[in-house]
């Protein structure tokens, strides 16, 4: 198995009103193709900077990041969203749909910055909602649908291009649990399918549908470890 | 980078978000098209309404005949009163005589007066219901101010040597005193005098809304000898024998003009000279004036719509500060986002100049339906709005979309 991704030694400071915060404080992180990995940690431990991180939205203050043999420190603002259009599929907490556009609207937008002709865009967009099972809710708006619709709606949006890795931050945050547990029955699914899956998440439960399973604590990791006893959401 | 397919499929796109963010805003937009609108529509119309008058004026000053310009006091068009031309001798019968009898090169040298005093014209129990212009003149005068006798005869220079009381009827006055009769060889009554209609010319139609038929043209001497006073003077066309010729008609006349009127060499003259072309001139400067005001008044306008524009795109990208975050963590380039709401900040100048052109025009050819000239479409004016939109759109809409381009996904996404 080769590194999809590999961070090494990534140091990631704010200033914030002159004092110093090491939001992630050397971090080593190499992560495989087909992985399931959960990022776990409380709040302020530098779990969110880490994945905005990999999702490509930050870069380190120090440190490499390779994705796919990328240099992503080495990017500037347009190229890490050209990267995130294609090799990085978003799950979040809060779903961030388009809240005026519809279901296939939304999972049509990231085809449209990576410059995909319509008629190809519009067939990709419905058949990815329909592997979410939303088939009948393409032309449904966000305000138009249940929680666990909408967060699928964004699942549907975060593999229509075929991703490398699926980024989930707390994707049943916002969920009640049976909308929850359909949401990680589906994320199961993809990894057995060979899709790289990497959950970000504070609540043990969650985190124990991961193979494996990374603690994160004051901008390092704590804990790096296989997790035998892998839920299977059914 | 990007080929030709891909921008015309993000500017696609981006017209697409662009009417979706207008149909949410619906008021906003309105309010904000209407600025540019307003602009637009002032200096359309102000175009159009020009253009509609000169189009109107090419035929309405086309008054003289071709090759013919006018001796007169006075200036033709006269903006406000001036001592220099109210302290001129009158040019009198006498002056005009000694032109027509010195001058060689013209092949026509006819006089004119008229007069607004006469208030009743009459033929038995009818009287005209609008004053005619009472017009004084000779066997040319008609002629040089291209108007033609439709039945009957004109005025002879015996009817000018015997001072008769013959009179030549306008159209208008014809209909108004002779409904049902020929009019020919009646009496008709001007104030009390009587005058025998020996002819009657052709309709000429209106200019600047007004007839252009309501006269009674009598011999020159005749129209002295009763209306004349110290202060009348002629009006003398004079019309040279082609277009070759003019100048140096011109020359002569204006010569002869001289020595009569005792000009000593050095001053200017005592008279004008009116043509056809300086009649256009008069009001082409007149024109400009007011093309430059309107074009002042409408870049400020231009100027606080941009503003408007800036304003409101301003407030549309704090508004969707969350979607600018979603788009980019998804993908989309500065440039994506920037494309977008530079399309929308145009659009938006687009359709409110669109809409200020099309009623600048209509509220411009209004004077064309009161002034019954034919309407005209001001196509560079209708141009040069549409791109200053576009221009404007461009350069308020910058900086908003600089803004949104430049947003930090994540920090955006977590904007509530």
């Amino acid at each position: 198995m080769s590194g999809l991704i590999s961070l090494k030694k990534i140091k990631r400071h704010y200033d914030v009103g002159g004092e110093k915060v090491r939001a992630l404080d050397g971090v080593d992180l190499t992560i495989n193709q087909n992985e399931y990995i959960s990022i776990m940690g409380p709040s302020g431990s530098g779990k969110s900077t880490l994945m905005n991180m990999i999702g490509c939205l930050d870069t380190p203050t120090e440190g490499t990041y390779e994705f796919e043999g990328e240099l992503v420190h080495e990017m500037d603002d347009d190229q890490l969203a050209s990267i995130r259009n294609r090799k990085i599929g978003f799950v979040f907490q809060t779903f961030n749909l388009l809240p005026k556009a519809t279901a296939l609207r939304n999972v049509e937008v990231p085809l449209i910055y990576s410059n995909i002709s319509k008629s190809k865009r519009l067939k990709m967009a419905s058949d990815s909602l329909v592997s979410v099972g939303l088939e009948d809710r393409l032309d449904h708006k966000p305000n138009e649908l249940s929680g666990g619709q909408r967060q699928r709606v964004a699942i549907a949006r975060a593999l229509v291009n075929n991703p490398s890795i699926i980024l989930a931050d707390e994707p049943t945050g916002n969920l009640d649990s049976k909308s929850g547990i359909e949401i990680m029955k589906i994320l199961h699914e993809l990894y057995t399918n060979g899709n790289t899956i990497i959950l970000v998440t504070h609540e043990e439960d969650i985190a124990m549908h991961a193979k494996r399973i990374i603690t994160i604590f004051d901008g390092k990791i704590k804990e790096d470890k296989i997790n035998k006893k892998m839920t299977k959401a059914l | 980078m990007i080929g030709k397919s891909q921008i015309k499929s993000l500017l696609r796109e981006s017209i697409r978000m662009t009417m979706d963010a207008i149909k949410e805003n619906k008021l906003r937009s309105i309010l904000t098209l209407l600025g540019i609108s307003v602009g637009i529509f002032s200096v359309i119309s102000v175009m159009t309404a020009i253009k509609t008058l000169e189009s109107s004026i090419e035929s309405g000053l086309n008054v003289f005949g071709t090759n013919t310009f006018m001796i007169a006091k006075d200036p033709a068009i006269q903006f406000g009163r001036n001592e220099k031309y109210r302290n001129r001798k009158v040019i009198n019968l006498e002056q005009y005589l000694t032109l027509k009898d010195r001058a060689r090169l013209p092949i026509l040298v006819s006089a004119g007066a008229e007069t607004n005093d006469v208030r009743l014209v009459s033929y038995k129990d009818k009287k005209t219901k609008q004053t005619p212009v009472i017009g004084g003149g000779d066997a040319g005068t008609l002629r040089t101010v291209n108007t033609y006798i439709s039945d009957g005869r004109n005025i002879t220079d015996e009817d000018v040597h015997l001072s008769r009381s013959v009179c030549v009827l306008g159209a208008d006055v014809v209909d108004a005193l002779f409904p049902f009769e020929d009019p020919l060889g009646k009496v008709i009554q001007l104030q009390g005098l009587d005058y025998t209609v020996i002819g009657i010319t052709e309709r000429q139609g209106q200019s600047f809304g007004q007839s252009q038929d309501n006269y009674v043209f009598i011999p020159i001497t005749t129209f002295l000898q009763r209306y004349g006073g110290s202060k009348t003077s002629l009006s003398i066309n004079v019309e040279a024998e082609s277009a070759e010729s003019y100048d140096e008609t011109l020359d002569e006349v204006i010569g002869i003009m001289r020595t009569i009127r005792k000009v000593s060499p050095g001053k200017e003259n005592d008279f004008e000279i009116t043509t056809n072309d300086e009649l256009m001139e008069t009001f082409g400067s007149f024109t400009g004036g007011v093309k430059i005001f309107a074009f002042s008044v409408s870049l400020i306008a231009l100027l606080v719509a941009g503003i408007g524009i800036m304003n409101i795109m301003l407030v549309s990208v704090t508004e969707r500060i969350k979607e600018i975050g979603i788009r980019k963590a998804i993908g989309a380039t500065k440039g994506h986002i920037l494309t977008q709401f530079l399309t929308e900040a145009v659009f938006l100048c687009m359709i409110g100049g669109i809409i200020g052109v099309i009623f600048g025009i209509a509220a411009g050819n209004l004077i064309s339906v009161v002034a019954k000239v034919p309407a005209v479409i001001p196509f560079d004016w209708a141009i040069y709005g549409l791109l200053s939109c576009t221009f404007i759109g461009i350069s308020f809409g910058s900086y908003p979309a600089w803004r949104a381009a430049n947003l930090d996904p994540v920090d955006s996404m977590r904007f509530e």
